[in-house]
């Protein structure tokens, strides 16, 4: 439900902005957000800007991912997946 | 009576065999296409029997163009459809020779538009090295058709000892691809949606008779190529594992898929796995013959991005899996009906 | 693409994967509802159920628009177009869905009607501007997230007098359907819940507080990337350990907040109002858990333009979608997957909507893997 994707505001044109997603770039609606600027990155819904996305948030949520990774012994990574990459 | 090319229209007269018809012919399609056994001008295309190229056997293939729009980044319906042909015929091992292109034509439909599709058809036809013999036009009423609908038929020849087959792939077999997924039809998808690039994305529509017979030329046992045109990737492994009564191990890491072209199925809720691509190939060969092939492939101009993505296994379900890039396993199913963008 | 390619690293991927097959204790199993569809398109498309160790089981939830709407309400969508030829403006995602007399949307524009398949809502405002001699109706489904863009919608159409434009609205709410599983008669076997990601950006975390404390199960919200879903799977077994069952927690901190987003949901609610109850597929009928179009607007409201009257649709014989929606059946224990219900020619909707989880097993699980998990069950 409720696909949205994060993408860069590369510029603001009254009530739309253009965004890029990885060198595409998109018009979409700013009606449902606030006090966005060019460069913010925003979440991108059936043509709508849906939320601004809060780098640093994002920072603190990778440093919890990595911190998953810290091992106190027992078993390891390799034992807790079956297959290797081809 | 001269032809108005910069602003005429196709009408009903030029598909009922009278002279205006025989003008048509004659200002486009044998002006463009221009080669001794058109310029035979008869009903049908005569040749020599091709017996002093080592070949045993004959390759004939067909394809119907319908694609819209017309004219995209990258090509347009007639490279499409000389393209498209001519790897149909390389897919089994065949140098391509002669193709016939059958046109039919929707009344009121730009000569102006006519005149650059056949010229784009000229241009491909020489470049993969191939000549268009023989032809025919039809004119169907306004409404009926959808400006232009070609098809093409191929003819080719295969070399003593080469048999290429979607049914001989092996367990143990290697997987390869001459390069990018998602290409062309995001190419296509992409101007109906209105999405922008910042480098522009094309189609990859091309002849690949060349990246073949230099594969060939390297590996002549290899066992089944196959272009992954409508349904991608993903629909024509499937093919080729129910054919050859086999399964696939993919590495969807492995999987080439240009930056922009990621982003456009994310940005339109799309997998690229699914997507037609229109100038690549899929080689399944002895795994003894991969470096080889790798080596020649990526020695192509249309293969610079070949990669090794998978692996044949026994399988009697008959079913493609891959590990994700997360290192999870999922499956790749044939596509189903049209891929439609979701929201959800 | 940023924010995207760093949430689906596969060297984090096996970091948390090692700590949830750690930290889940062994005696114990783990069933976590995913509630939206969209998770259970990543766990599918990720293969994220083989990544968890056996005693961690995804039990998929009613979060799929587009598998909880009744057929009814599509037959009236349908009786739109046919009775009244309307140009109907529907998303991608219900063209195939199979109405009361299994026809779906796609056939029935096979059939000459005019339906046409929009990204978004002013798609179908456009539409409108240049049709003005002709009806254009907006199929507006989708749970909290995809409801602002068509509040934004009426609002522009009421602006320019757009007289032609109308919507459809079968807009339905998150909490109450949330309600309906965790109050269910036969009481649901789920320990806890993964929150939807984008349902939340809109209406906040605090609207799951109330749930998780009256019913004790943990709820985190996950972001929408793999690795969101398999941090917030470690979050959820850490709290269930920890006996911290009436606790509402957020991984999804770089898009979701308490208050959620006041100014989407100020425009919803001056444009539409609760129902007094909505028929839910699987789930029944649940009160306040649907929105209808407010008085103000009513001008613009198709079903006051339209009136249409769906016959009451009884489910194909054997279709297990409404147990399977109220996480209560797994699409393999349905006698109709994958003998007569395939996407080919799919019997409920679970298997149409890319989101239900009937098509996520069909595309993406249906292989050995999944066989042996079913039984070991």
């Amino acid at each position: 439900m409720c696909l949205a994707i994060p993408a860069e505001l590369i510029s603001i044109n009254g009530a739309d902005a253009q965004v890029s997603l990885g060198g595409v770039r998109k018009t979409v609606s700013l009606a449902l957000v606030d006090d966005v600027a060019v460069g913010d990155y925003v979440l991108i819904h059936v043509g709508y800007a849906l939320n601004k996305i809060s780098p640093e948030e994002a920072q603190k949520t990778l440093e919890l991912f990595g911190q998953a990774g810290m091992l106190e012994g027992g078993a390891t990574e390799e034992d807790m997946l079956g297959g290797e990459a081809l | 009576m001269k032809l108005n090319l910069s602003s005429g229209k196709v009408d009903m007269s030029h598909g009922s065999g009278g002279r205006a018809m025989t003008n048509l012919i004659q200002a486009l399609f044998v002006k463009y296409l221009d080669n001794d056994i058109l310029r035979q001008g008869n009903d049908g295309a005569s040749f020599d029997m091709p017996i002093d190229m080592g070949a045993d056997r004959m390759v004939m293939a067909t394809d119907g163009h319908v694609i819209s729009p017309l004219f995209f980044p990258g090509g347009d319906i007639g490279s499409l459809a000389v393209h498209g042909t001519v790897n149909d015929v390389a897919m089994m091992g065949a140098k391509p020779l002669y193709l016939a292109a059958g046109f039919i034509l929707e009344e009121g439909f730009p000569l102006t538009d006519l005149e650059s599709i056949v010229a784009s058809m000229a241009s491909a036809a020489s470049a993969a090295g191939v000549a268009i013999v023989t032809g025919d036009t039809k004119v169907v009423e306004k409404g009926k058709g959808d400006g232009v609908f070609i098809t093409t038929t191929g003819v080719g020849v295969v070399a003593e000892g080469v048999n290429v087959s979607g049914d001989r792939a092996q367990a143990g077999d290697v997987v390869l691809i001459s390069g990018s997924m998602g290409d062309h039809g995001i190419a296509i998808l992409s101007k109906r949606e209105h999405l922008e690039f910042d480098t522009a994305i094309e189609s990859d529509s091309a002849a690949l008779n060349g990246l073949v017979a230099d594969m060939i030329g390297a590996a002549p046992q290899i066992h089944c190529l196959r272009d992954p045109t409508r349904g991608g990737l993903a629909t024509t492994l499937n093919e080729l594992a129910a054919q050859s009564g086999v399964g696939m191990q993919l590495n969807e890491s492995a999987i080439p898929v240009k930056r922009q072209v990621a982003a456009a199925c994310e940005l339109l809720g799309i997998d690229p796995l699914y997507v037609a691509n229109e100038g690549k190939l899929i080689a399944i060969c002895a795994e003894e013959d991969t470096v080889n092939l790798l080596g020649v492939m990526r020695g192509h101009p249309l293969g610079r991005d070949a990669a090794v993505i998978g692996r044949v296994l026994e399988d009697r379900h008959h079913l493609v899996q891959m590990q994700t890039r997360l290192g999870g396993q999922r499956l790749v199913d044939w596509l189903v009906g049209e891929q439609l963008p979701r929201i959800c | 693409m940023k924010y995207v390619d760093e949430f689906r690293d596969q060297r984090q991927a096996r970091a948390i994967a090692a700590a949830i097959a750690r930290e889940a204790k062994g005696e114990r199993h783990y069933r976590v509802m995913e509630f939206c569809g969209g998770h259970t398109h990543a766990i599918f498309r990720y293969g994220v159920q083989g990544l968890m160790p056996g005693n961690v089981e995804f039990v998929h939830g009613p979060g799929c628009p587009v598998c909880v709407l009744p057929v009814g309400r599509l037959d009236e969508a349908m009786q739109m177009v046919e009775r009244h030829d309307v140009i109907l403006c529907t998303y991608g995602d219900m063209m195939r869905v199979p109405g009361g007399k299994r026809r779906s949307l796609m056939q029935v524009k096979a059939d000459g009607a005019d339906i046409r398949m929009v990204y978004s809502t002013q798609d179908a405002l456009k539409v409108a501007r240049e049709n003005p001699e002709r009806q254009v109706v907006f199929f507006a489904i989708g749970f909290e997230t995809t409801t602002p863009p068509t509040a934004v919608a009426m609002k522009q159409a009421q602006a320019e007098g757009l007289r032609n434009f109308s919507v459809f609205c079968n807009h339905v709410l998150t909490p109450p359907a949330l309600g309906a599983i965790l109050n269910a008669e036969t009481p649901i076997d789920v320990d806890a819940f993964l929150g939807p990601s984008h349902v939340s950006t809109v209406i906040g975390s605090s609207a799951y507080e109330p749930f998780a404390e009256k019913y004790r199960k943990p709820i985190v919200i996950a972001g929408f990337e793999p690795l969101d879903v398999m941090q917030s799977t470690l979050m959820v077994i850490r709290l269930l350990n920890e006996g911290r069952l009436n606790l509402v927690e957020n991984e999804y901190t770089r898009a979701v907040t308490r208050e959620g987003n006041a100014k989407a949901q100020a425009l919803v609610h001056e444009v539409f109002e609760p129902r007094d109850s909505f028929e839910w597929r699987g789930l029944g009928l649940i009160p306040e858990s649907a929105l209808q179009i407010r008085a103000g607007f009513s001008g613009f409201d198709a079903e006051r333009r339209f009136p249409v009257q769906a016959q009451p649709v009884t489910e194909a014989k054997g279709c297990a979608c409404p147990e399977i929606l109220r996480g209560q059946k797994k699409p393999l224990d349905c006698k109709l997957f994958g003998t007569v219900c395939t996407p080919e020619n799919p019997m409920g909707s679970c298997m149409v909507s890319s989101e239900g989880a009937c098509a996520a097993y069909w595309s993406y699980g249906r292989h050995c893997h999944d066989q042996s998990l079913r039984a070991a069950r």
